[in-house]
């Protein structure tokens, strides 16, 4: 697989499972309000995974369905800060948007700055998009931030952040963040929950090996 | 607190009232207000308003029944078509 190829699936393998993780909160957030606004921001995800996944797709000629439901787990390229199960638990759900947005927004910077120009106009189409979830991210880290689970939760979360970016950008991250380097959990390995939600997630698919058409 | 939204489907057209959102300050109203009438480019823009910013009159005395106050209340057609019959320049 070609390293574009690579990248593509690990940047669509994190808003596909991050999508996922953050659907967990349609119709148990803590407000209704948020309940709407949150589901959105999921479907936005698994919206920027379906464009990654076709970019992805064309260049190893499959399509994007088989890319998003089709590999086995220990195939996915996600980062794990974006399989983490996390509900019930708001305060680790604010501190994981906070610091994937904040990662998320420099690795799209990166890009959009990029030679690869397909994916610098696709990195300024969902950059748009994001704009709206950084908005909300911030506005829940601003409120909660002094609450000492969300404080717990960054401290917990931190090494798993780090591991989202690539070498070079991490600094960037450590230095936006306001928090000390540390020891990271690199992308490639996987949790149990990773498992899990790929038999939930894949349920269907599986079930219909012939292919499913609706 | 709660906020009404006022939405524009199109530039130049008038605010119609969307619903409502409920939210601790402006700052949530406003993303709350952007999920859920706006992300579907259903609107051209928005007006997010703490419901006690607006102000509801309904107590409207007419006593009198002026209703020569009114722009429906005078009917200039058929006092215009009676005048031109006396004038003999009835309209074809």
């Amino acid at each position: 697989m070609s390293e574009r190829a690579q990248r593509l699936l690990e940047l669509a393998d994190d808003e596909l499972i991050l999508g996922w993780r953050n659907s967990e909160w349609t119709g148990i957030a803590p407000v209704l309000e948020e309940d709407v606004a949150f589901s959105s921001i999921a479907q936005n995800e698994i919206g920027h995974a379906r464009a990654l996944y076709e970019l992805a797709a064309g260049e190893l000629g499959v399509t994007a369905d088989e890319l998003a439901f089709d590999r086995q787990p220990d195939e996915y390229r996600c980062a794990q800060l974006a399989e983490l199960r996390l509900v019930p638990d708001w305060a680790r759900t604010i501190a994981r948007h906070y610091l994937y947005e904040t990662a998320d927004q420099l690795r799209i910077e990166a890009l959009k700055a990029g030679d690869d120009r397909e994916l610098a106009g696709l990195a300024a189409k969902i950059d748009r998009e994001e704009a709206y979830h950084r908005l909300h991210a911030r506005m829940w880290f601003e409120r909660l931030q002094d609450d000492p689970r969300v404080q717990a939760a960054l401290e917990e979360l931190w090494p798993y952040a780090l591991g989202v970016l690539d070498e070079e950008l991490r600094p960037l991250l450590v230095e936006r963040v306001g928090r000390e380097p540390s020891p990271l959990v690199e992308r490639g390995a996987h949790t149990p929950g990773l498992a899990e939600l790929w038999a939930e997630m894949t349920l269907v698919r599986r079930s219909l090996p012939a292919g499913a058409s609706w | 607190m709660i906020f009404e939204v006022f939405r524009q489907e199109r530039k130049g057209q008038a605010f119609a009232h969307a619903g409502s959102v409920e939210a601790p300050n402006e700052e949530f109203a406003e993303a709350y207000a952007r999920e859920q009438y706006g992300r579907r480019g259903e609107s051209a823009a928005l007006w997010v308003v703490p419901r006690e910013a607006v102000h509801e009159l309904e107590d409207f005395a007419d006593e009198l029944e002026r209703n020569y106050h009114r722009v429906d209340g005078y009917p200039l057609k058929e006092k215009l078509g009676r005048a031109r019959e006396r004038a003999g320049t009835a309209a074809a």
